[in-house]
């Protein structure tokens, strides 16, 4: 763009995120006579969507036929600790079926029963073998399908385009977002109606993690900062296996499918130690006590040589593990040398996924902020204290597609919009350029590092008040120096430039999640206190946390966790797992 | 002291540029990625790459490693004797550095026609049915194949072959059980199957080992030439598509 001049269009319906969540929503939201656009921080299909490995969740029954959405509901209740809004849980287990039926009317291939039905497999801590699947490539199933019904459904895709500020009316409603074009470096006010943050999570706040570069949580921080409310910021869940051999994969999801098809965790001393922390669930035990007893026997001396656990599944055969984990052969073979056909492998818990998020509504995604709409990793609600394998696939397309529903009335009841004033723009705009071809401050690659440390030391597995307190002290350094960032070089396609947005974003939602850590003073889920070892359910266990921006402060509080009605409460107090009508009780085992 | 090793890496844009060898440490099992992120944080800030998932899933960080289209995420640094060279894919506008314009690819994705099922889902499919589609769906979008296929590289004949990813992508739909469209007379015509000289390059660089092809390319020449070239099935398709 010339000199002083910044290019608006104006929308109806814009979605930040181009996910399984926002296309998703975009596709929903797109309707004769409804402008939508997206707005994609990378190439269209490259979202961190793409990494999903293991499968989606739905109770199909195809496999189990006592499967139903209750068992489903239950099962993701329990797992999140009961810290989930239960209608959020219940929704989800009812509507999964139909969305997943949905994909494949749209072109998604999955593997096959022999009956020639949508296959199912295990994972932890689901009661029947549950996950639609496509090998161990879920995602890209997913998100192809979703990329090629949406060029055909009439919305705009801006590609690597990041929004880096939200507008707002007096009334605190978006009005549009200033975005930039990475490949340009020039500015954009995408002008809008209703807004959708799609955007993912932000596990690259932490080393150790099986995220892609997308996951730092811009979306999520530019509705922090426009006051939404972060609900259960402290829950940050760990997956047991991460690749922790050579150094420069630490961290690399290794799917729960392999355990799903049989694997089992080995110690050092070539005990299945699994068996001493959950008899009954063992290998696929839900996510949280996985990865603690891998750290448990770590901490013990019984780690491997590079300190996680040994996976094994060389007894299924070769054929068997290639046909079904042909990703993670090829994965350990080309990137660690290692044939998992013929050899347990080293596998250690990694920071894979955020259960807190923007607080929202669970029949809308609508946020507390009137014309802002939440969906997939960026929402917080239905995963509570920790997420069950195969939930995140399906959640993106539930909530993604009520998104996309709600943005659009919105959208439809709202005449006009104020546009942004050219003063607020030029507010944004100064502020994208602040450290834009800037010498001698600080470097966002030395600062990210350091928050990565700060994170994995204070914000980790383990956590204590003393540990939280440290924490929060090292971050306050941190954000002190994020005001002298500099990035030299043009705007043209500049990475430390992007940087800087990202490193803003992760300090303040990091920030939160220090705050939540200590403020829960009990163990759940992905939250585990040294301190307090325990779980307290008639106190912590009732409430969520809520954090909000207050000018430069963040402040805590809290609210209680919604109440189940009776008839769905009365699951969880029968004294036996809900099964479909007509079936007999009891899981595979 | 680690063992050090020397990257060329292109440095430039539209208006020209040249290699910059950049000397990085080497730790086991690097990938020339790490490479390309470790002179990023520590000489080049703003060394243009284009990165997702560091796990060869995404397809994002393609490039040409000593002349071979690659995935940089994917390529290890001690598996390269000498000296290492990193440039962009030469089959597409140079943006900057290793980045370059792929969007010619999503325009040509627009313009094939959609999965169109001949009934609703859910359906009844069987795994041998489903196993050629799946195959060609495995596809990263890396466009590796689109930089090496001579038509694409050499021949700059963007305007009448849509390239390897493409015809798996028109062979995915078609070796669909459920799929009720055709899209044979737009392979031939549009798409042109016919530039292709089996050359099967773009076979040997696919980072999902897919036999695009053996498996696509191939049937869908056959598939073609069977429609258009048999008299008995020509004269036949031309009554019925009165």
């Amino acid at each position: 763009m010339a000199d002083g001049m910044i290019e608006r269009l104006s929308y109806d319906v814009v979605i930040l995120g181009a996910g399984g969540a926002g296309l998703r929503a975009a596709i929903e939201a797109a309707r004769p006579g409804v402008k939508v656009a997206v707005l994609s921080k990378s190439l269209l299909g490259k979202a961190h969507t793409v990494m999903a490995e293991g499968g989606m969740a739905v109770s199909f029954g195809n496999v189990d036929a006592q499967d139903c959405w209750q068992t489903h509901f239950y099962d993701t209740m329990r797992g999140g600790k009961f810290l989930n809004h239960w209608r959020m849980a219940e929704i989800f287990a009812k509507e999964a079926p139909d969305r997943v039926v949905e994909l494949e009317q749209w072109g998604a291939v999955f593997d096959r029963t022999p009956e020639g039905k949508i296959s199912q497999r295990a994972f932890g801590a689901h009661s029947f073998r549950r996950l639609a699947h496509v090998g161990d490539r879920t995602g890209l199933e997913l998100i192809r399908t979703l990329e090629y019904k949406g060029i055909h459904s009439g919305f705009d895709v801006f590609q690597e385009v990041t929004a880096t500020h939200l507008f707002q009316d007096d009334a605190g409603r978006p009005t549009g977002v200033f975005a930039y074009h990475r490949q340009s470096g020039a500015f954009c006010v995408f002008e809008a109606k209703a807004v959708v943050i799609a955007t993912g999570g932000w596990g690259r706040m932490y080393k150790v993690t099986s995220n892609s570069w997308e996951s730092t949580g811009e979306g999520a921080a530019l509705a922090m900062r426009a006051g939404a409310e972060m609900k259960d910021m402290e829950m940050v869940q760990f997956h047991p296996t991460g690749m922790v051999w050579p150094p420069g994969v630490r961290g690399l999801l290794v799917t729960e499918g392999v355990r799903g098809e049989g694997g089992i965790l080995l110690n050092s001393e070539g005990e299945r130690f699994m068996l001493r922390y959950d008899p009954e669930k063992k290998d696929l035990s839900s996510r949280d006590i996985v990865a603690r007893s891998i750290y448990k026997e770590v901490q013990a001396g019984r780690g491997s040589p590079h300190g996680g656990a040994f996976l094994d599944i060389t007894h299924r055969g070769a054929d068997f593990i290639r046909r079904k984990l042909p990703n993670m052969y090829d994965q350990y073979l080309s990137l660690a040398d290692i044939d998992i056909t013929k050899q347990p492998f080293e596998v250690a818990p990694t920071i894979h996924y955020t259960m807190g998020g923007i607080s929202v509504d669970p029949e809308t995604a609508a946020t507390n902020l009137e014309g802002l709409f939440a969906a997939g990793e960026s929402a917080c609600g239905l995963h509570g204290a920790n997420r069950l394998g195969g939930n995140s696939l399906t959640d993106l397309l539930v909530f993604g597609r009520r998104a996309g529903i709600a943005a659009r009335d919105y959208a439809a009841g709202r005449t006009k919009a104020s546009a942004p004033s050219d003063s607020a723009v030029a507010d944004a705009e100064a502020r994208a350029l602040a450290p834009l071809g800037k010498t001698g401050g600080e470097s966002p690659y030395q600062l990210h590092r350091e928050l990565q440390e700060v994170m994995g030391e204070h914000a980790a597995i383990s956590r204590s008040r003393e540990l939280g307190e440290a924490g929060l002290g090292k971050l306050e350094e941190i954000k002190e120096r994020t005001k002298r960032l500099s990035a030299p070089g043009s705007r043209m396609y500049n990475p430390g430039w992007h940087a800087t947005f990202e490193l803003q974003a992760m300090v303040l939602l990091a920030e939160a999640i220090l705050q939540g850590s200590l403020w829960r003073e009990e163990s759940r889920g992905a939250h585990w206190r040294l301190d307090f070892p325990d779980a307290d359910d008639q106190g912590f266990g009732k409430l969520n946390s809520i954090c909000r921006q207050d000018g430069t402060k963040i402040t805590l509080s809290t609210q209680p966790v919604p109440e189940m009605p009776e008839e769905l409460a009365a699951l969880f107090s029968s004294g036996h797992m809900p099964v479909r009508e007509g079936t007999d009780q009891g899981g595979h085992s | 002291m680690a063992e050090m090793k020397t990257l060329h890496v292109f440095r430039g844009d539209q208006s020209g540029g040249e290699e910059v060898a950049y000397e990085i440490p080497v730790e086991a099992g690097m990938v020339v990625l790490d490479a390309v992120h470790q002179i990023q944080a520590t000489q080049a800030p703003d060394l243009a790459v284009r990165w997702n998932c560091k796990a060869a899933r995404c397809g994002s960080c393609s490039a040409e490693v000593n002349g071979k289209p690659s995935l940089m995420c994917k390529t290890r640094v001690d598996a390269i004797e000498g000296e290492i060279h990193v440039r962009p894919m030469k089959a597409f506008p140079l943006i900057r550095d290793l980045v370059t314009d792929v969007s010619w690819n999503y325009e040509k994705a627009k313009q094939i026609e959609p999965f169109a099922p001949k009934e609703p889902a859910p359906f009844t499919m069987y795994q041998r049915d489903v196993e050629r589609s799946q195959q060609f769906r495995k596809c990263i979008e890396c466009f590796l194949c689109q930089d090496v296929c001579h038509v694409l590289r050499e021949h700059s004949a963007k305007e009448q072959y849509f390239g390897p990813r493409f015809m798996i992508k028109i062979a995915e739909l078609e070796m669909h059980p459920m799929d009720g469209a055709d899209r044979l007379h737009f392979t031939s015509h549009q798409a042109g199957v016919g530039m292709c000289n089996i050359t099967k390059c773009c076979q040997e660089v696919c980072p999902e080992h897919i036999h695009l092809t053996d498996d696509a390319i191939i049937p869908l020449k056959e598939r073609v030439a069977d429609r258009e070239w048999d008299p008995i099935r020509a004269l036949f398709h031309k009554t019925a598509a009165r």
